[in-house]
């Protein structure tokens, strides 16, 4: 039996046409947002669909996708806090290496090597609380040392970042450490109803900064110390301990990051993930979060980790060098901004 | 005396020269070899690359920008240089002026999308350097390019000298191109028209906009300027280490950045000297030179840079808050 498509295709024409009316609304008012990029983002997974129609559309290929988003996803998100609230955190790859190289010391140098059971969880608990708190008193003092010198942050994190990284250094003399308990492999390699535990974990903690940022009263002044830092301290906002509380958790992010890391690689060390650092600002920015803060949702930095990694796997499953998938990264970001440049103008034109 | 102290600590410059006096003062009493003309000597060549790329950073920073895609711009320059040598297909003199052209060209790319797109420039050039990063690495397959010609990695000293004790003193390619980058960034930024707007956009970009300079050009100018001693700094680079690689100074653009910073150039533009870069440069390699002689760890020298640089910009922040309040006081 041949069904007739003709009704189907035309409900799919009036779909079609009003998300492309709805779109040009938004550009016309200047908004090139999260739906630009969720288009970007369909348009990527047709594309590969059409080209690979027997790998890419595949629950596989979703899940491979699921493993590798948490890292970058979490030290985004890291990078992201500070960015909304007007400054930047340079030191997040440094914070979860040196999280990571402390906790790894912690499992191969000081627990006895036939250590089982609950003793083991013990542990492997005390190096999460030892990563954990080394994490929340590097991400104290770049913010009192933000809000005490009122200099850049750019500045303090590229200090505390080279100091962190040095310190790594100079603890492994550039080794790695390897050789985790299974409990701890467990969170990346395992997976619930098909769905990797680490990207349960980045999307709870995701949901938990949305919800951060955009319900409670921290989350506004985060927003306001964006817009603009003095009168947000003139409207009676203790911005210092605001800004002690945006690198805490953009710090004890990295801490989250630096498990899942060291959970997927089984080892830790000073350069690890060393090129993640400017791309978690491309992709907090693709997401549509301003550099000069103030403004930006999580679920645009979410979307475009989305796209991100669709580029990344269809691109590697055409067996396409991940060099180019890199490039197109940058390719994206740019035609992004182009978009907003050309709305903005579009907005602004002379109107007769 | 509070007013000598921040007379003093108001220019980075000054601190910076102040400081670099004390560690000398202590490295040389501890070491006898610090101060000597073949330690010295080799510490500027070893600094060499990092000094001309500092130069080309704190103009654009001067400007009001920040540039991460030039270790990208040296790279690949460097690398187009050593592949038309090694094949020969140009003679060396057009080779090496294509890659200057390249260099100038990867520059003005960012200008212009910073200028049209009216983006921040640090995202620009996260973005531009990764694509340039990308691009190189997939065209040349990560290829290391060894067999660079004699002229090139054979070391070419101007000056040579033996002390007393049979050391070599050697005055080689690297230290003269540096200062000579040095001695016209100077040039340009202090006695040229276009220098001084550099200075003028970078203070005040509406204001420079208001009496009619040129933004574009003036960015032009300070983008393009940056790629094209990227593009110098590369051909060093490779006649150092007898190789070109398409990664060869790949990380190396936030180390960079900061000696420019120690060295007085400001984040927010208009402020910056050469004098300055080259007392950033000086102190580091200080630093690490004399800590080595004193026979301490190598692996401890990144938190010595951190430490550094926490410093630096502690010490400015007093200076300014100190500044601002005789201001004040002034006034009242």
């Amino acid at each position: 039996m041949i069904v007739d498509p003709a009704p189907e295709i035309a409900t799919m024409q009036r779909t079609v046409s009003t998300a492309l009316d709805r779109i040009v609304a938004d550009l016309r008012r200047g908004k090139v947002g999260t739906q630009g990029l969720l288009i970007v983002l369909a348009m990527l997974v047709v594309a590969f669909s059409l080209r690979m129609p027997s790998t890419f559309p595949r629950l596989t290929t979703l899940q491979a996708m699921m493993f590798q988003l948490p890292e970058l996803g979490l030290l985004s998100l890291a990078m992201a806090i500070p960015l909304i609230a007007g400054g930047i955190n340079l030191a997040v790859i440094a914070t979860a290496n040196a999280a990571g190289l402390l906790m790894a010391w912690i499992l191969t140098a000081l627990m006895p090597a036939e250590t089982v059971g609950g003793t083991e969880v013990l542990w492997l608990l005390a190096a999460l609380a030892a990563g954990l708190a080394l994490c929340i008193v590097v991400g104290a003092l770049t913010g009192l040392m933000v809000a005490r010198l009122r200099v850049h942050p750019i500045l303090v994190t590229l200090g505390t970042m080279t100091l962190l990284h040095g310190l790594s250094i100079y603890f492994t003399r550039g080794r790695t450490l390897s050789g985790f308990p299974d409990l701890l492999l467990h969170v990346s390699n395992d997976t619930v109803l098909g769905v990797p535990i680490s990207f349960i974990l980045f999307v709870v903690v995701a949901g938990f900064v949305h919800v951060l940022l955009t319900r409670t009263a921290l989350g506004l002044r985060i927003h306001m110390m964006g817009s603009n830092l003095e009168s947000t301290r003139y409207s009676g906002v203790d911005t210092s301990r605001v800004l002690v509380l945006v690198y805490v958790l953009s710090s004890v992010l990295c801490f989250l990051a630096s498990v899942v890391m060291m959970a997927r690689f089984n080892s830790a060390g000073a350069d690890i993930a060393g090129f993640y650092l400017l791309i978690t600002i491309l992709a907090a920015i693709l997401g549509g979060i301003d550099p000069y803060g103030g403004f930006g949702r999580i679920g645009g930095l979410f979307v475009a980790l989305w796209v991100l990694q669709t580029v990344a796997s269809g691109f590697n499953l055409m067996n396409i060098s991940p060099q180019l998938a890199l490039a197109s990264w940058g390719f994206i970001l740019l035609l992004v901004m182009a978009a907003k440049r050309v709305a903005a103008a579009w907005q602004s034109r002379p109107r007769g | 005396v509070a007013s000598w102290v921040s007379a003093l600590f108001g220019r980075t410059e000054a601190a910076l020269a102040v400081a670099i006096v004390i560690t000398a003062t202590i490295f040389s009493l501890a070491s006898p070899y610090f101060l000597t003309a073949p330690n010295l000597v080799d510490l500027l060549e070893a600094y060499s690359v990092t000094t001309i790329l500092a130069a080309g950073v704190f103009v654009v920073l001067v400007s009001g920008g920040i540039d991460v895609s030039f270790t990208a711009t040296a790279s690949a320059t460097q690398y187009l240089a050593a592949y038309l040598v090694t094949t020969q297909i140009l003679p060396p003199v057009p080779a090496l002026a294509l890659a200057a052209a390249l260099g100038i060209m990867m520059g003005a790319v960012n200008a212009l999308l910073t200028h049209f797109l009216r983006v921040a420039s640090i995202i620009i050039t996260i973005a531009t350097s990764s694509i340039y990063y990308a691009l190189l690495i997939y065209i040349t397959d990560a290829q290391e390019i060894y067999n660079l010609p004699d002229w090139w990695s054979n070391r070419l000293s101007f000056f040579r000298y033996e002390t007393a004790d049979g050391d070599i003193v050697k005055v080689t390619l690297p230290i003269v191109v540096m200062v000579v980058v040095l001695g016209l960034t100077h040039y340009l930024m202090n006695h040229t028209r276009i220098g001084r707007q550099v200075y003028a956009l970078g203070g005040n970009p509406e204001g420079a906009a208001r009496i009619g300079i040129g933004i574009l050009r003036v960015q032009i100018f300070a983008y393009g300027h940056l790629g094209l001693l990227a593009a110098v700094a590369g051909f060093i680079q490779a006649g150092r280490v007898h190789q070109a690689v398409p990664t060869a100074l790949n990380g190396q653009e936030l180390n960079v950045l900061a000696v420019a910073i120690l060295g007085g150039a400001s984040l927010v533009g208009g402020v910056g000297s050469t004098g300055g870069v080259v007392l950033g440069v000086l102190f580091l390699a200080m630093l690490q030179n004399g800590l080595n002689l004193l026979g301490v760890s190598s692996y401890f020298f990144g938190v010595v840079i951190g430490l550094a640089i926490l410093t630096s910009v502690g010490m400015t922040s007093f200076a300014e808050r100190h500044a601002r309040r005789r201001r004040v006081r002034r006034a009242e």
